[in-house]
């Protein structure tokens, strides 16, 4: 017995949007490393003052914020993908 | 600390649980099959389901931990915060709309969705089980924590009520409720924190915060020490006399502990100032009883602290309502008063001492003062790694948690997954940005309770006022509820599907599985309770970050090779899963954080001396995916081959 439960239809949009995914995903992770390499490497660094702050806490917010930001241009290029790529397809399901 | 109740704050906090319950059992009548228990129907819209996430996320280690760090720690307590948002951009990126796809209830089923292996099976049900475990520790640490300055009740108590009503919650309508209990909490966790930080800022800071004038804050003495050599000290104040000076092998702490009318009190001797600067310590007895500064609760001797002792360059100073950025502004040019602490054991009583460290505002807004990463401060290269394991641990924990795994199955669609994600994301982000605010609120308005650096959120916002500390307290007692709810799902899901339906092969009705998961909601509730009990005083942020180790190091290499590395085969996830079960776990176990607050072992070195495991753990447990996966190659276990055929281990 397989834990499977739900065929769904078939996505032509998986693909852009696994790729797209991944690009993003890595995209971040640079960012995030770079976060943690210049803690390590140059901890003097986070301490400069910017503006009333400091790069600390720019980056730290700078990261969350970043994430938001990654977050609704994947959503709006996957959501328009899908409309274009799957608008005419038939009912057709996949067979896995 | 002795906490007064107010019936105010039980009465708001009475109907919240109320109304908690309500919706459970309204929803508990439409509970019938195991689709709805586990997955909620698999029909709750994506708006919906993207706050239950984030109502799912902000857990007690958000609100509490996270705060409570920053409040102590400064800068590196946000560093949580960063850690757990930027883990959802591997949840949305890579794990959202593939494991919907490929699962039904849990996440076991989507790891063997495509081998039918009896050993993945059992491996991620015991994963599951044991995350579940690992991260209910802090809810339950966090809801006792709670109860304490609310209902006036023990952290037994606590732990004893959450665990007793989160039972019946889950055993009475599973998924469905806890996903519309998370929903609630989570919106009102953010605009309620949102208010929150708009009093900060409207209050301003003071270098004597008196709560709003509600409550004088305590002026901590100094007294001049007169001659001072080896053991032999002698003080300006002839109202005390001199007990015992107190130090240790390598003389790293000196202090001195002084009588007045009979009471003891323990101050640390400042050599440079040749001052005595007042301590607030805690003394366990033989007998297991608590000492507060020598005296019982009850006595009121362990004052609520955190304060700046210089603001724009001067000791006593105020400022009024201040901006988002000239709040920061302000901390960083000044000097904070935190509290520094060391134990140590004498004539068998266990001592905890807590001294005043001022620290520049500049070192309490960047990193290092919890996490040791400068070298020219002393950090040493295994506690700079401890800190990258740290960080590789929250980034990559979060796509790996089995009760946000299972909330991608209470969606219709995977493009409703994704979407309930990015919702998630900009919850949490907002929530998690705030969280600098409320805890270095805490930090500077004299709101900490030292011994328990949990309760700083909450205790800041009774300091506005009774009203907002019982809505803030109910919201952080619902989180407790409602992660602990989505938990026990999790965990009972991995008992009656993952291991009585499959593994065993029992073949169980609908009925009886719904019967089996309720069962074991119940078994894993009382497992809960005595973890929750143990663990009384640690910081419930630090044990999440333990549960994302775990769940990084034994799920994650599983998820992302099963979805991008064809080769991957039974034996492979299977190995992967029990290696970084066991390597993560058994470094926790071993740690010296471990030694120190679990085992209340003082002075003894242990054998692991990195704190988080998952820069170990997780490349290892790839690594072994990666091996032997190469060395089980068939057909029947590719990927790319005959989805279905058996392949069971």
């Amino acid at each position: 017995m397989h834990g499977k439960g739900t065929e769904w239809k078939k996505d032509n949009a998986s693909t852009l949007k696994e790729l797209l995914g991944k690009w993003l995903c890595l995209l971040y992770c640079i960012v995030y490393a770079g976060f943690i390499l210049v803690n390590v490497v140059s901890p003097k660094f986070m301490g400069i003052d910017f503006g009333s702050l400091n790069v600390a806490i720019v980056y730290g917010f700078g990261l969350i914020i970043f994430a938001i930001i990654l977050a609704f241009i994947y959503n709006h290029v996957s959501t328009h993908a899908e409309e274009i790529l799957n608008d005419n397809e038939s009912e057709e399901e996949v067979a896995e | 600390m002795n906490y007064v109740p107010s019936p105010w704050a039980i009465i708001l906090f009475t109907m919240f649980v109320a109304s908690v319950l309500g919706i459970s059992y309204h929803f508990a009548r439409k509970t019938k099959s195991s689709k709805n228990y586990f997955a909620a129907g698999g029909n709750i819209h994506w708006s919906v389901n993207g706050i239950a996430f984030a109502g799912d996320y902000l857990s007690a280690a958000s609100f509490l931990g996270i705060c409570g760090m920053i409040a102590i720690s400064g800068f590196d307590g946000f560093l949580y915060s960063i850690g757990y948002l930027a883990g959802w951009i591997v949840a949305l990126f890579v794990v959202a709309e593939p494991m919907k796809r490929l699962g039904k209830y849990t996440f076991t089923d989507a790891l063997d969705a495509k081998f039918n292996s009896k050993g993945i099976q059992l491996a991620s049900a015991i994963s599951t089980l044991l995350v579940s475990i690992f991260y209910l520790i802090p809810q339950m640490v966090g809801a006792g924590t709670l109860v304490t300055p609310l209902l006036g009740l023990p952290h037994e108590a606590g732990v004893i009520l959450v665990g007793v009503i989160v039972m019946v919650i889950v055993a009475t309508a599973g998924m469905t409720s806890t996903t519309y209990v998370q929903f609630l909490k989570g919106g009102l966790l953010i605009v309620f924190s949102i208010v929150l930080v708009m009093l900060i800022l409207s209050r301003g800071i003071s270098t004597a915060p008196d709560h709003g004038g509600d409550k004088a804050y305590h002026i901590f003495k100094t007294i001049g020490i007169t001659s001072y050599e080896e053991d032999l000290i002698s003080i300006a104040d002839d109202s005390y006399t001199v007990d015992k000076v107190i130090t240790n092998i390598d003389k790293k702490y000196h202090f001195v502990r002084l009588k007045k009318n009979g009471k003891a009190s323990i101050w640390k001797i400042n050599r440079k100032k040749m001052e005595l600067e007042e301590t607030l310590y805690t003394q366990i007895l033989p007998n297991g009883n608590t000492l507060y500064n020598g005296g019982t609760k009850d006595d009121s001797l362990f004052y609520q602290v955190g304060h700046m002792s210089e603001l724009d360059g001067k000791a006593e100073n105020k400022t009024g309502t201040l901006s988002a950025f000239s709040f920061i502004e302000k901390i960083k040019n000044g000097v904070v008063l935190r509290w520094s602490k060391v134990n140590f054991t004498e004539n068998g009583s266990k001592y905890t001492v807590y001294y005043q460290n001022p620290t520049p505002g500049k070192e309490v807004l960047k990193p290092g003062l919890k996490f040791k990463v400068d070298p020219e401060k002393g950090a040493s290269p295994l506690q700079r790694l401890d800190f990258v394991s740290l960080m590789i641990a929250l980034f990559c924990g979060t796509a790996a948690l089995p009760h946000i795994l299972i909330r991608y199955y209470t969606v219709p669609s995977p493009a409703c997954a994704r979407k309930s994600t990015i919702v998630a994301i900009a919850a949490i982000g907002l929530f998690y940005i705030l969280t600098l605010y409320i805890g270095l609120g805490a930090m500077v308005n004299g709101v900490i309770d030292i011994s328990n650096n949990n309760m700083s959120a909450p205790l800041l916002a009774k300091s506005f006022g009774v009203t907002i500390f019982a809505i803030i307290s109910a919201l952080a007692f619902a989180t407790v509820l409602g992660t602990v709810s989505g938990l026990i799902v999790a965990a009972s899901g991995a008992v009656a599907h993952d291991l009585m339906d499959r593994f065993l092969g029992m073949k169980l009705t609908d009925n009886n599985k719904v019967k089996a998961g309720k069962i074991a909601a119940i078994g894993v509730g009382v497992v809960a309770i005595i973890l929750g009990i143990l663990f009384k005083g640690m910081n419930v942020s630090y044990l999440v970050g333990w549960a994302f180790a775990v769940a990084a190091s034994a799920n994650l290499p599983a998820i992302i090779m099963i979805l991008f590395w064809k080769k991957t085969t039974a034996k492979g996830v299977f190995s992967s899963i029990i290696v970084g079960l066991v390597v993560s776990l058994g470094m926790i176990l071993l740690s010296q954080e471990t030694f120190v607050n679990v085992y209340k072992i003082y002075g003894v070195k242990a054998p692991v001396q990195i704190n988080n495991p998952a820069i170990i753990s997780v490349p290892l447990s790839f690594l072994t995916l990666f091996v032997v996966s190469l060395f089980t190659q068939n057909k029947s276990q590719e990927l790319s081959g005959n989805v279905g055929e058996g392949s069971s281990l």
